[in-house]
């Protein structure tokens, strides 16, 4: 996994709440067994004008020209700005793979969904919860070329206003998208702990134990 | 720790106790409290724990990256019979014989088949009568019991928590992760309690009870905590009923749903395949009568509704919480006083082709899908059967889909003569599987296209591009088919 340490990117806005995961990378598309190439389908029925298949070549499909991410100035954009409950609804890591594959490494909002916030950390995908208030005036802005600069070591944004505003992440996610750590080999370091835990699990409830 | 110091904890008077538990506190716990409690492996300095996983489902759209990384890291599977795969996304519920008509569909199933072959993973493939939705066939095999964490990459995994299991929808990362570790690293979720006090009025169900909560906590209602409904009418509930309402925690924002555990849950998990047997169940019922929320534990939040305020519920927007009572109007944006509330109304109301002030019952349809994880049990077939009274679907509803949960729920309907009710109404009986309700296989809306959908999303696009959909119950899904827009069941029952 790619490594989180601090960026500096454009900022594209996406006013909308509760934005879904079928939203972001609609159902045909995950009929795909592969884990890459999902950006040119990120956000499809509102990114262009025709109905997306898997596989289409998207160059030449008609856009939605009112989409944010098809206007000239957010082209390049790293950074997605959105309303409440971002992510909500299927579980799809197709998703954050989309957001990733498109190019965006961070998203804020005022919240997001349980499941696509801990997706998003599998994937060096930073999302990060401020204030609704914070992410309003965020909004209000916004003009044309604005950047943010995100750390994550220090937890802090800084505006182009030079002003510096702060969040907080969990220790342990932090640790592991900092470092780009693959989390079943941090996991295997507890193997003995797992078995331990498997032992004594099997003496209260064997019958979870009578496999073959 | 050595393992004898832990068998001490453990033994005693024959109760099951749990180690590594920190606080010393005597309140009570709630049922999510002590299952999570049961399974916590290690805990980091942050509050992260590593939680043991007891089951995982696999279905072909989620698993095929979390396969490669373990072919790609060496990786084995931990505990491979803790698996067990279906196929339920993709696969036709027509023409079976054929197979699989789109190739992209038709490799993704077929990788799911090798996968499970290479890595010795039990799956029901399309022509096993076991064969259907995965959150169907989990506790109908008894795959899925009280007391287990349950997991799979499928956000509806919460339905499994109406056996008092905790189950919760994970990401392909995490299917890897579980696969490779039998673990997965998770933070506890606070505890909500959402209390349906007193009895529910005629042709109020299940689903009729999620939406109107879903209605009023919102989509992000729940999101941060795990909801466990309780209250007379939750435990009136049959388990179907439970599994419903479990289902949809998501579209209130919770991964995971929980209703404690009774002699209805322990009657469903009597004698099915992978239930205890013996000396094994007599130990195992032991232990699930204990899974509930001790009279003196301690909710973040607790919620409570009147049962029999509840009326049959349509959805009317783009959001499970875009949801009113069948005898209601659409809503009025101008009367709503926040500004991102109102732009979500507006832009609902454009993409449903609805009129602010229209009533819900003046809605006319033109597709009817009756089924789906939330609700294509036997009990759902039965009430869409019974609703339909002799009668034939209306001239201007141009599909009616029945699609069972799975091959042994279409073998009792069947049984039962509800096949040739949905026949006679004109209404298609179908192949298990999840069919309409995301449209991955070739049943789907056509744009502009009204549906009353039994299902759990009415999201833009999901049962098809440009599909618009109305959540609703079996019965009023069934109602509808025959009068072509919307009635009020509640008069009719």
């Amino acid at each position: 996994m790619q490594a989180f340490t601090t960026l500096t990117a454009l900022v594209a806005p996406l006013d909308r709440a509760n934005v879904d995961t079928d939203a972001i990378i609609p159902k045909q598309f995950l009929k795909s067994i592969r884990r890459a190439g999902f950006g040119p389908y990120l956000f499809d029925e509102w990114r262009y004008l025709d109905r997306g298949e898997p596989e289409m070549d998207c160059s030449n499909r008609p856009l939605n020209k009112d989409f944010v991410l098809n206007q000239p100035q957010y082209q390049s954009a790293q950074i997605l700005l959105t309303r409440e409950n971002f992510g909500c609804g299927s579980s799809r890591e197709h998703a954050p793979w989309a957001l990733e594959d498109y190019g965006f490494r961070a998203i804020i909002a005022p919240s997001f969904a349980d499941i696509f916030f801990n997706n998003c950390f599998k994937n060096g995908i930073l999302p990060i919860v401020l204030p609704a208030e914070t992410v309003d005036r965020l909004f209000k802005e916004l003009v044309d070329g604005y950047q943010l600069t995100i750390d994550l070591q220090a937890q802090t944004i800084a505006t182009p206003s030079g002003e510096t505003i702060g969040f907080s992440v969990d220790e342990n996610r932090r640790y592991r998208l900092l470092n780009g750590l693959d989390d079943i080999a941090l996991t295997l370091q507890h193997a003995d702990k797992i078995k331990a835990y498997e032992a004594e699990r099997a003496k209260r409830a064997p019958w979870l134990f009578r496999e073959a | 720790m050595p393992i004898r110091g832990i068998a001490y904890l453990l033994v005693r008077d024959g109760t099951p106790r749990v180690p590594y538990q920190r606080e010393t506190n005597m309140a009570g716990k709630t049922l999510y409290d002590k299952l999570w409690d049961d399974h916590v492996v290690h805990t980091e300095d942050d509050g992260s724990c590593l939680i043991y996983i007891d089951r995982q489902l696999l279905h072909e759209v989620t698993s095929p990256q979390a396969f490669d990384g373990m072919r790609i890291s060496g990786r084995k599977p931990w505990r491979v019979a803790r698996n067990l795969a279906v196929a339920d996304h993709n696969v036709p519920t027509s023409g079976r014989a054929q197979g699989i008509a789109d190739p992209v569909s038709r490799l993704q199933v077929q990788t799911l088949e090798n996968n499970c072959a290479e890595f010795g993973i039990t799956e029901f493939d399309m022509a096993d009568i076991r064969q259907g939705i995965v959150h169907v066939v989990g506790p109908e095999q008894g795959a899925t019991l009280p007391g287990m964490t349950v997991v799979c990459g499928d956000s509806h995994t919460s339905t499994h928590g109406a056996s008092a299991a905790l189950a919760f929808g994970i990401g392909t990362s995490e299917v890897e992760h579980a696969l490779a570790t039998q673990t997965l690293v998770q933070k506890k979720a606070k505890n909500m309690l959402i209390k349906v006090n007193g009895k529910t009025g005629p042709g109020v169900t299940a689903k009729d009870i999620v939406l109107a909560i879903i209605g009023q906590i919102g989509t992000a209602g729940g999101t941060g905590y795990t909801i466990e409904f309780g209250g007379d009418a939750i435990r009136e509930l049959s388990m179907e009923g439970r599994m419903t309402v479990c289902n949809m925690a998501i579209e209130a924002g919770a991964r995971a749903g929980l209703i404690a555990c009774d002699e209805k849950t322990i009657e469903f998990y009597r004698d099915r395949p992978y239930s205890p047997k013996g000396e094994d169940w007599n130990m195992a019922v032991r232990y699930w009568e204990k899974l509930h929320s001790d009279a003196d534990a301690k909710f973040d939040k607790v919620i409570e509704f009147d049962a029999a305020a509840i009326k049959p519920q349509v959805s009317w927007g783009t959001s499970p919480e875009m949801v009113l009572p069948v005898d209601a109007s659409i809503p009025d944006p101008t009367q709503e006083a926040d500004p991102v509330k109102k732009q979500s109304i507006e832009r609902a109301l454009q993409y449903m082709g609805l009129q602010a002030g229209q009533k819900i019952t003046d809605i006319k349809l033109d597709k009817v899908f009756i089924g789906s994880c939330t609700n294509s049990r036997i009990e759902d077939l039965r009430a869409a059967a019974a609703a339909i009274k002799g009668r034939k679907k209306a001239a201007s509803v141009k599909q009616v889909l029945v699609v069972p949960g799975s091959g042994l729920i279409k073998q009792q309907a069947e049984a039962e003569g509800l096949d040739k009710i949905f026949i006679a109404a004109d209404f298609e009986w179908r192949e298990p599987g999840c069919s309409m309700c995301l449209a991955m296989n070739a049943d789907r809306l056509e744009p502009g296209e009204h549906c009353a959908s039994t299902s759990n999303r009415n999201f833009e696009g999901r049962q098809g591009y440009g599909g618009r959909t109305h959540l609703v119950s079996p019965a009023m899904a069934a109602a509808a088919a025959i009068a072509g827009h919307f009635v009020n069941v509640a008069e009719e029952a």
